[in-house]
Order: structure tokens, then sequence, then C-alpha cells
């Protein structure tokens, strides 16, 4: 009978879950939200208030402006529309009445006084696709920041580096399950001298620490001179990736029934064309579960990009990274280029998520 | 017999097979170099050789296995399905870990014999002890937040009509890299400075002014920064356990809450006495996982604060010393030293696997 009083819409347990869950679901989703509306906002805004000014608020907006008399001495106590207040006072703004309120602007001889009036504003935000435009293109760029001047950029070229990324990405994906299905086949269904602690070997790889193998890899690119090549990121995370493409797929083709292959054989079929008109087709799930994990994990790597590939070729995480340390406080092309290094991977994470989490369930020893 | 007919090649036509595929391995490398103007060329062309080249070595691979006298065949074509993954396994982490391991009690380049110094940095350098706190810090609280909220998230979603997209959303930063979440969570730690009528555009500074305290440069104060930074670790990371969770809570039969309800057991007690202790293992594997990948951290600290202000991280230093000081030895006693902190789990995970008897 509990059970039916739990089911209830209204039993304050019930709102007070939603309420936490509420809470803990927009942590979780603001910060990102917070980027996506930034990329879309005027330089000059962005620099001047939050983000969240977008949304419908009451707020200071500045109505008018005017100068007083030649002759009012800074340093003494000004009087304005009634109120008398020394120059830091009216620097920092006099409330005149409730809604309307005066600031002097600038230093002491520009005598300008800000009119700011409390009004209402809804979605006032002037929108903009200029950022996108700026941090895709590779030459000089210009934007305004909040006092008005003009600044000249060097463009990011994001364009290069989007592709660059999917150069990377796709083979860096593919390449690695080829091989690894190939040699989880063998490993659960053929018999081969060294079998078993060669797959002893694949297990204990599985955790090995990334950084115990970049500086002799890098020793060996830098030898044959294939530093900052794609084929060089094809390599290291094939590499870096197989020990868990091996592990899950073995998991996985070894369950297949062992009829399948045996008939295949009876009809005389080899296993080079068992694997990859048997094997392969049916192994699409577990096929898919690494390629979406492996696709992610090479997309978001800085680490091994930044190793390999240096400044020749950038990929999106490397030209993101060199654009904090160059333009930290170029928010508007932060924020898009943000943006644009993410949109991949949320379109692959969202449309295949239910893979996605079948893999790293399957994969949670990974380290 | 069929077999036979069907699997010998002719030796010339095997020879044709190597050398075209040799061809298009050289063309497509050399030809690659040449596209360096026109991108988008470039990139199908780089996916489509990459992936050609790879599927033809095996096919030729398979051949010349194939064709080979029958009693060796069978090993032949074992050796070319598990070969190349073998070789590359061998050749990307094997190898290296012998050869940093070596290179660990070398000098600056590799070349003189310097015995235990780069130990000796390693555990007695101020940075390095400040690294060491610091990953302990990531180590105990990253985790523990990282988990224990999923474990909240999952107990509590699991109550709500709109678990599936709770769930999504919590996982979504799980798609994102550590470099944008650094650029989402600098703009929320962003600071103006000190300034008359100055509008603070981080949100966090916001929410700090607007409930009258004063606004900070959160990435620049000393200790607390560093649990800003883990922040983000938390962020990215707690929807991995909770997900993972959350289908361990789901494959709890039913019937045994029912039961312990019956009894009269409260939520909460169901919660500490079933639901914990069932889904223990998994939490153990979380929080292993989660471990290591605290223990490994960089992005995050490379791209906030590149390791100043008291933030610095093992593997930030890691990369320092190799890349910044040109010290490979230092660094590469850095890396032995982040793979002997992973010894037990992978001991772990070898006892486990031989108990489980996977490999038939």
């Amino acid at each position: 009978m509990k059970q039916t009083g739990s089911e209830k819409t209204f039993s304050p347990g019930k709102i007070l879950i939603g309420l936490v869950l509420l809470f803990i679901v927009l942590v979780w989703t603001v910060p990102t939200f917070g980027i996506f509306v930034t990329s879309f906002r005027d330089s000059r805004d962005i620099y001047a208030s939050g983000w969240w000014s977008v949304l419908p608020h009451k707020d200071l907006v500045k109505t008018g402006e005017f100068e007083i008399p030649a002759e009012t001495d800074p340093n003494e106590p000004i009087t304005i529309e009634g109120k008398t207040a020394t120059f830091e006072e009216w620097r920092q703004g006099i409330n005149i009445s409730e809604k309307k309120s005066l600031r002097w602007y600038g230093n002491k001889r520009s005598r300008k006084i800000e009119i700011y009036e409390e009004k209402w504003i809804g979605f006032g935000a002037n929108m903009t696709l200029q950022n996108y435009r700026d941090v895709l293109s590779a030459g000089t760029i210009e934007f305004t920041d909040a006092q008005g001047n003009t600044i000249t950029r060097q463009g990011n070229n994001f364009s290069d580096a989007v592709l660059n990324s999917i150069a990377v990405s796709i083979p860096a994906t593919i390449i690695p399950i080829l091989i690894a299905a190939f040699a989880a086949y063998a490993f659960a269904w053929m018999e081969f001298p060294g079998r078993k602690p060669l797959f002893i070997m694949v297990v204990a790889l599985l955790v090995v620490p990334l950084q115990i193998a970049l500086i002799p890899i890098l020793r060996d690119f830098t030898r044959w001179g294939i530093t900052g090549t794609f084929v060089c990121m094809w390599l290291a995370h094939t590499g870096f990736g197989l020990p868990l493409a091996i592990y899950l797929l073995y998991n996985y083709i070894s369950t297949l029934p062992r009829d399948v292959f045996e008939s295949a054989y009876l009809d005389g079929a080899t296993p080079f064309t068992t694997f990859v008109w048997l094997v392969l087709p049916l192994s699409v799930p577990a096929l898919a579960s690494f390629a979406i994990f492996q696709f992610l994990w090479v997309w978001n790597d800085y680490l091994v990009a930044l190793v390999f590939l240096g400044d020749k070729n950038r990929v999106v995480t490397s030209a993101l990274a060199a654009m904090v340390g160059e333009k930290g406080q170029d928010w508007h092309l932060l924020t898009s280029g943000a943006f644009l290094s993410m949109i991949l991977p949320l379109v692959v994470f969202f449309s295949l998520q239910r893979f996605f989490v079948k893999g790293l369930m399957a994969g949670s020893v990974k380290g | 017999m069929i077999q036979d007919t069907k699997t010998k090649f002719q030796p010339l036509f095997l020879l044709l097979e190597v050398i075209f595929t040799a061809a298009i391995l050289a063309g497509g490398f050399i030809l690659l170099q040449q596209m360096q103007d026109s991108k988008i060329l470039m990139t199908i062309f780089a996916v489509l050789w990459g992936l050609g080249s790879v599927a033809l070595l095996f096919f030729v691979m398979n051949s010349i296995a194939e064709s080979m006298p029958r009693k060796i065949r069978t090993i032949a074509v074992a050796m070319v399905f598990a070969g190349p993954a073998v070789f590359l396994l061998i050749w990307a982490l094997v190898l290296p870990t012998f050869r940093t391991l070596r290179l660990s009690f070398m000098g600056t380049n590799g070349r003189e014999f310097v015995f235990f110094d780069n130990y000796k940095f390693a555990f007695t350098d101020p940075i390095m002890l400040e690294s060491f706190r610091n990953n302990l810090l990531w180590m105990i609280f990253g985790t523990f937040f990282c988990v224990s909220l999923g474990i909240i998230i999952a107990v509590l979603a699991d109550k709500s009509k709109r678990e599936k997209i709770i769930k999504s959303l919590i996982f979504m930063p799980m798609a994102i890299s550590f470099v944008g979440a650094g650029v989402i969570w600098k703009f929320i730690y962003a600071y103006k400075g000190e300034g008359i009528n100055i509008k603070e555009i981080g949100l966090l500074n916001a929410i700090v002014t607007g409930l009258g305290g004063d606004a900070q440069a959160w990435l620049l104060m000393p200790f607390w920064n560093n649990f800003f930074l883990i922040a983000i670790m938390v962020w990215l990371q707690t929807g991995y356990s909770m997900v993972i969770i959350s289908s361990a809570i789901k494959s709890i039969p039913e019937e045994i809450n029912e039961a312990a309800r019956v009894d009269g057991a409260n939520v909460f007690s169901i919660f500490v006495k079933i639901t914990i202790p069932t889904i223990m293992p998994t939490i153990i594997t979380v929080t292993t996982t989660i471990l290591i990948f605290s223990l490994k951290l960089f992005d995050i600290v490379r791209v906030m604060t590149g390791g100043n202000f008291g933030t610095n991280v093992i593997a930030n230093e890691f990369y320092l010393r190799q890349f910044t000081y040109g010290h490979s030895g230092q660094a590469s006693a850095i890396a032995v030293v982040l793979l002997v902190v992973i010894i037990p789990v992978l001991a772990y995970n070898l006892k486990e696997f031989r108990e489980r008897k996977v490999l038939k």
C-alpha cells in the first residue's frame, strides 16, 4: 500500500527530490549554456555585462549625458540636480530618484555626467555571428572592446583546426578498430604460440599511463622525421587505443557461437573471408561502442596532440589552448572557439549515447 | 582441396600486390605532404589513404600467409591477424616503458648515467612535493565528490519521471574536452579587477557580489584554487560514475527491495543496507578508474593556470621537465613514478582476469 502513497505527485519528499535534481541539473548545464550564449554576443557587450543580461531583467541603462558648467571646481563638493556630493561620490554614481542615477564620466577634466535610468530590458542583446567568422578566419581580425577601442588580432584559423581534428580523429578511430578486431578474433578463435601471455600483456597495458611512452615515441618520430604529421598521430593513438580496443572486442567476439565459424569453414571459407563477411558484421554493436569511445577520446585529447603535433597542424584542442594562452581575455573568440570544438563530439554523443554507455561499462578498467 | 585452389596465389601476382601496396603507402605519404595548401582535399585524402592502406596491408599479408605450405599456414594466418596489434603494442607501450626506465637514470639528453639523481629530484624538489600534495588533493577530493555525487544523482534520478533527460544532461560534459571545459570554467571564474562601477562578467563573481561579497580572483587564491580546479573535474566526470552506478542500481532485483519494505525498512535503511553493499564492486571499479584518472590529470591544470599559483600536478611537471626545461631524465623519472603508483591496480586487474578465466 506504501507503493500508492509514494506515487502521489504532490508528496513533499517528491518535491524535495525534484528541487534537488533541478538544482544539480542547473549546475551541470548553466556553464555550457553561458558559453553558448556568450559566443553569439557582440564583443563589446561581452566585456560590459554578464551573459545572463540577455535574459529579461531590470538594469541601469544609459539614457543620456550632459556637461556641467566649466566653472565648477571638481575638488569641491558639486551640486547637480539638487544633490551635493564630492567628485569621488559622483564617479561612483548618485541616485537622484528611485529610478534615475547620475555618474561622472572619466577624469576630473571631462565634466561629463551620464544619466542612468532603471529599465526593464527584454531580449535586448545584439546577437551576431561575427565571433564565429573571426575565430574561423586565418587573417587579421578587428573587434571593439568595452571602451570602444578597436583591437586588431591575428585570427586563430579555427577552420583549419577543425579539419585537422577530423583528419586526425577519423583514421585514429577506425585504424585501431580494424587492427584490434583482427587481433581479437585471433585471440578468441585461433591457436598460435604465445596466445595466452600476449593477451595477459594486453590486459596489463590497459592501465599503463601514457606519460611512460611519450618521450621514447617522440624520439622515434623525430628520428623518422614525421613529427607534426597526421601519420604520427594515427600511429600514436592507435598504439594507445589498442589495449582497450582488443579487450572490448575480444569480450564480444569470443561470445559469438562456434557453429557460425564451423559452418563457414565447411563451406570452404578462409579465416580472412570469415572474418570480413561474418565476424565484422556480427560485431557491429561492439565496434560502434569502441568507435564512439575512441573518437571522443581522440577528438578531445590534448596531451598527445601537444607532444606530437606541436604547432604544426594544430587540432581544435591545441588551437583552443593556444588561444587561452594568447588571448585570455578575448571572451568572444574563446567562447566561440570552445563551442566549435564541442559541436561534433556533442552531436556524436547525443545521437549514439546508448553505444557510448555500453563501451564505458565494458571498459571501466581503462586508465 | 577446395581451399587449396581458392587460396593459392601465383607468386608473380603476389609480388605485384606487394609492390602495389608499397607504392600506395609511400606515394600517399609523399602526396599528403604536398597537399598542405588545400586543407579540405588533404583531409579527405588523409582519411581515405589512412584507412585504405591499413585494409590493403591486412589483405596482402593474408594473401602471403595463405600461399604458404599447409603445415605452417594456420600459424602464419594467426600471426597476420594478431601480429600488427602485438607489434604496435610492443612498439607503443611495452618497449617505451623500458626505454623510459633507462632514460630515468640518465642526464638531460639521455647520454650520461646519473644514478638516482632524477629520482632524488622527483622526491625532494619543492615543486615536486607541491605537485604530490596537489595530486593527493585531486585524488581524495576529486574522486570523493565524483563518486558520491554520482551515487546521489543515480539514486535520486531513479525516483524521477524525467530520469533519462536528467541523466543525459549530467552525462553531457563527458563529450567535452578538458580544454573546452577549461574555457567554460575560466569564464565562470572570470575576474575583472578592482575599479569603479565594474560589472563582473564571471558567473561566480556575479553571484558573490550579488550576495554582497567582494569579487575574487579565484584562480590566484593560494591553496583554495586547487579546489576550484577540482570542481571542473567533478563537473566532467560525475556523469561517468553516475551512469555506471545507475545501471548497477537498476540491476538489483526489485523483489529484494520489496521484501525489505514489507519487513518495515524505510527508504534510507534500504539504501544503506541493501543498495550500497550490492553495488560495492561497481563503486570500487569507478573509484579506481577516477583515482587513476586524477593521478594522470594534465589538461585542466595546463589550460587554467599552467601549474602556477601553487596548482602544479605531477603530469604537468612531467610535461614542463621534458618540453620547457628539456630534461628528459627528470621527465622520465616522473613518468616512472606515475607507473609505479598504478602498479597495484594493474596487479589487481591481472588477478581478476585470471580468476574470471576470460581466456579459454
